[in-house]
């Protein structure tokens, strides 16, 4: 048997469904008796609630029953809990599931609807009375921890969540020995989730004592069972959690949300299952977004371009509470140094309250901050020496000899940054040839004497993928001859069931369609981590590889008692374990499976443990690092401040591709959604806390129209950490490609002088930087 | 008191009578009281075009409509495109050989909108069909599966290969 799946671009086994509307997302699940709910949330960004009046609420026709947190029961007026607490958090704010006294965003749950339909619980919204002091609202982190600065929680005496730090070589030595020190100042802007399907919960509480069954859009349904049976002091076992098709995550379902504690305790009391499907309106503000990042960097290097030493501060914004822990800040720094050698860096964070709906990662979490910063000041580096920016970054890649390469960084869970493999500076020739890179002078000049701007960047990134502890998988043939696939892997798109299926069926002889593929689940598998920084490949592909191999042990060694040869001597093809050149000899699984789980008063074949199955928790030994160069292509308008981009390649090494066709589709999306970062998408509040980009007129994602067409090309460098040597490739597209658009933009203005200091670069600000440059004097607008 | 309308709607080739509160947008009527739950609403404020079906051969976006503006009308919703055996429809196919989808959410739309699209334009450009599916965001694909597959179909419809 050789392999034939995997590295095929086997069509998915998800897509009939959903190609043809049997897609099964939550709001397309409806239970018999089912009530529906609607939040009540903040319009105020800080405010007491003096009082609540539900009276009209209530006594609307087809509402049952209005809650606030007082009415959720004595047990439950307590804040959500902390998901990952860590030592940096000196103020652990999370909110109460409905607002207690005080609310600290707009879009904070205050009470919850629970009516015949959806409408008329929208419609009891409208008849709740809240009575709200409004108090000042923090709002621009740049300045709350100013002296006097409002401050986003009453009962604190700073806005100051937590530092943190990633210092690693001789800094001071460092800065001493360079030839130039040079500096730059740059606010990253990441918007929000944006799945096309908002989130949503189900909740049934089984009166018959089996506990609560929620159907959720998430990407971590076992973090979240875990989260509400602490919340609720209650056994997991009695928690079912279930992600069905979930319409994109993104990072922003990965967590818990207020939601998920309520309409399961409202379920609950009411003795009936209650849907809540968000809206649009509500994504704007509950969902966690990324949001505000300020950085101030300088970099020692000498006259060659070669970098020293990195230090700094970021300024980062939290929101108002803390759903996610320290994730979004710390893998802001984590990637440092990016792609490249550099013995030096110590870059301090500021993390910071606000009133403003709280963060979480979104694609990427914090890696397209910290690679968008080296990527900056190689960048500033290349300008300010006047060499040419690719020839800077060969001067500074970590180059292959140096593999594995301890870059003096440590992961959250303090174990070091170690880039496992990878070669960074072929990836950039592959993306120069394939951008025709030593071309784009000509093509520059030609535009330009026909008055257009063109301008190119390059970005190198590395991704740290895969983190553990683990992906678990069991694989089980049934007395049918089908094989059950389970695994706690939740997919918001990824595909995971065609990706597992394809290993499964290479390792055991059978056929992609014979396999029965069950996921996400809390039920139908002990347990699970999530589909967060894409993990899952470089996890579920390892433990799939290995339980599916000791099915195939298991059923070669009954067969060959059974068929009485040798174990060399069988195969197992389609379901089916022959003996080689006897092809008639044979056994199915399914046959294989029926002995290992036999009737009555027989037996188990001797030396066998019951049940054709095995469950494998194998995954990467470390965090494989993928990497990837991009370049970027832009016109930019200098009239109207338009930025188009024109091309947009892609040399990108997520190791051994299971199948080329996901891995692809996965890299162009999120160069879409880091071209977005770059351009368009920002969620705007102003001074007192109240968002204004609430609708897809006023916040933009990146469309088919304005989008180029990406050119990708592969490098597989097998990572030395799991058995299949693959890493992840969910956000290598997006970490890089904000900078190389940017550089790109510079690049077109470089007779201007532009330096941006700001994404998303819209328009306006580029037509102030192009008038300020004219007229010699900074719009920065961060002064 | 809900203000109650009797219409009559043929969806996907069958007639419905129905009672509908006037206020039930045609996304809410077929999800909810017809149970073809395809039809996705991402946005439900006429810009993500997940809820596009086909309306007397024209795209339109059920999250803008009332039900009872379709009172009288033919609507096409996804589920209504593979043929009568569940042979998929060529777009169907193409999106499925292109990789046109991944979370499956802004699919329903994007092909009710391009199957109306290529009706028109049986042999657009890549321009075209970026610029026909400018109202249909999808957050996932970077559209360029999307875009491969359409322009196949294109072909595949025309009994050019
Ligand atoms: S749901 Fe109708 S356009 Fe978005
Ligand atoms: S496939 Fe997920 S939104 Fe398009």
């Amino acid at each position: 048997m050789g392999v034939r799946y995997l590295g095929a671009e086997v069509q998915r086994m998800e897509d009939p469904r959903l190609l043809t509307g049997h897609g099964r997302y939550v709001d397309d699940i409806k239970l018999e008796g089912m009530l529906h709910a609607a939040f009540l949330r903040s319009s105020q960004a800080h405010a007491k609630i003096h009082s609540i009046d539900i009276t009209a609420a209530s006594d609307l026709v087809g509402v049952h029953r209005v809650f606030t947190l007082a009415d959720l029961g004595v047990n439950y007026q307590k804040p959500m809990n902390q998901l990952y607490p860590a030592p940096v958090i000196e103020q652990n704010k999370t909110q109460y599931p409905l607002a207690k006294d005080e609310v600290c965003y707009v879009g904070e749950t205050i009470a919850v609807v629970i009516a015949d339909s959806r409408a008329i619980a929208e419609d009891a919204l409208a008849l709740i009375n809240v009575e709200y002091k409004t108090l000042p609202a923090v709002i621009d982190v740049r300045t709350a921890l100013e002296e006097g600065s409002p401050l986003a929680h009453s009962d604190t005496e700073s806005n100051l969540m937590g530092k943190m730090r990633s210092k690693f070589g001789d800094i001071e030595d460092a800065f001493n020995k360079a030839d130039h020190v040079f500096s730059a100042g740059f606010m990253q802007h990441r918007g929000g989730c944006h799945s096309m399907e908002t989130r949503g919960v189900i909740a049934r509480d089984d009166p018959w004592g089996d506990g609560l069954t929620i159907w959720t859009s998430a990407q971590s349904p076992y973090l979240i069972r875990r989260a509400l049976a602490n919340w609720l002091g209650e056994p997991e076992e009695k928690i079912r959690v279930i992600a069905p098709d979930v319409g994109g995550g993104f990072g922003p379902k990965a967590g818990f949300y207020p939601e998920e504690i309520v309409i399961p305790l409202v379920a609950r009391i009411m003795e009936r299952p209650v849907k809540w499907i968000e809206d649009r309106q509500e994504h704007f503000v509950s969902t966690t977004t990324q949001r505000d990042q300020y950085w101030d960097l300088e970099v020692a290097c000498n006259v060659d371009g070669k970098i020293l030493g990195l230090r700094g501060k970021v300024t980062h914004e939290n929101g108002a509470y803390i759903p996610y822990g320290i994730l979004l800040p710390n893998s802001s720094l984590t990637p440092l140094p990016g792609a490249y050698s550099i013995p030096a860096i110590d870059v301090g964070v500021d993390i910071i309250f606000t009133n403003t709906v709280p963060n979480s990662p979104v694609r990427g979490a914090g890696r397209p901050c910290g690679i968008y910063a080296v990527e900056r000041m190689v960048q500033v580096v290349s300008r300010k020496l006047g060499i040419d920016p690719a020839v800077v970054r060969r001067r500074n890649y970590v180059r292959p000899e140096q593999m594995p390469y301890e870059t003096g960084a440590k992961l959250r869970g303090g174990d070091p940054v170690v880039y496992d493999s990878g070669d960074y500076e072929a990836l950039l020739d592959k993306v120069l040839e394939l951008s025709d890179y030593e071309s784009f002078k000509d093509r520059q000049i030609a535009a330009r004497k026909e008055g257009r701007f063109l301008g190119i960047g390059i970005s190198s990134c590395i991704e740290d993928t895969g983190m553990g502890p683990y992906e678990g998988t069991t694989v089980r043939v049934d007395a049918s001859g089908k094989v059950i696939v389970k695994t706690g892997a939740a997919s918001q798109g990824q595909g995971h069931h065609t990706m597992i299926s394809m290993i499964v069926a290479d390792n055991l002889g059978v056929k992609p369609e014979d396999i029965i593929f069950e996921s996400a689940d809390t039920a139908k598998f002990p347990h699970g981590i999530g589909a967060i920084g894409s993990r899952i490949a470089a996890n579920v592909a390892p433990s799939a590889f290995d339980a599916a191999s000791k099915v195939r042990e298991k059923a070669i060694k009954l067969a060959a008692e059974i068929l009485e040869t040798a174990e060399a001597d069988l195969d197992i093809e389609s379901g089916i374990v022959r003996v080689n050149g006897a092809p008639d000899v044979s056994i199915s699984l399914g046959e294989l499976a029926v002995k290992l789980t036999p009737p009555s008063s027989t037996r188990v074949p001797t030396g066998f443990e019951p049940l054709l199955e095995a469950t494998s928790f194998e995954g990467s030994a470390g965090s494989p690092i993928a990497s990837g160069s991009n370049v970027a292509e832009v016109e930019v308008d200098n009239g109207t401040g338009e930025v188009k981009v024109l091309r947009y390649s892609v040399a990108h090494d997520c190791g051994i591709m299971i199948n080329p066709m996901i891995v692809h589709g996965q890299i162009v999306g999120g160069v879409v959604h880091g071209i977005g970062n770059a351009l368009f998408e920002r969620m705007i509040y102003d001074k007192q806390g109240q968002p204004l980009t609430m609708n897809y007129g006023e916040y933009l994602l990146p469309l088919a129209s304005e989008m180029p067409r990406i050119d990708v090309t592969h490098m597989e460098t097998p990572s030395p950490l799991n058995s299949l040597g693959v890493k992840g490739a969910g956000e290598g597209g997006t970490i890089p490609a904000a900078a190389a658009v940017i550089a790109a933009i510079e690049n077109a203005l470089e007779e201007f002088s532009v330096e941006i200091d700001y994404y998303p670069v819209d328009p306006q600000y580029l037509l102030g930087l192009i008038d300020s440059s004219i007229d010699s004097k900074s719009s920065s607008r961060l002064s | 008191m809900p203000d109650i309308r009797e219409i009559q709607v043929s969806v996907n080739g069958e007639d419905h009578s129905a009672k509908v509160e006037t206020r039930t947008s045609l996304g809410d009527f077929l999800r909810q009281n017809l149970g073809l739950t395809g039809t996705h609403l991402g946005c439900e404020h006429g810009v993500c075009g997940a809820c596009t079906v086909i309306l007397d051969g024209e795209a339109v976006r059920s999250c803008l409509m009332l039900a009872v503006q379709a009172n009288g009308h033919e609507v096409t919703t996804v589920e209504g495109l593979a043929g009568e055996e569940g042979e998929l429809h060529p777009l169907q196919e193409a999106f499925w050989k292109h990789h046109g989808l991944q979370c499956g959410f802004c699919t329903p739309g994007m092909l009710t909108s391009l199957v109306a699209f290529l009706r028109d334009n049986p042999n657009p450009s890549e321009r075209d069909i970026r610029e026909a599916i400018s109202g249909n965001i999808c957050r996932c694909t970077g559209y360029q599966g999307i875009v491969d597959a359409t322009l196949e179909a294109a072909k595949v419809m025309q009994g050019r290969v």
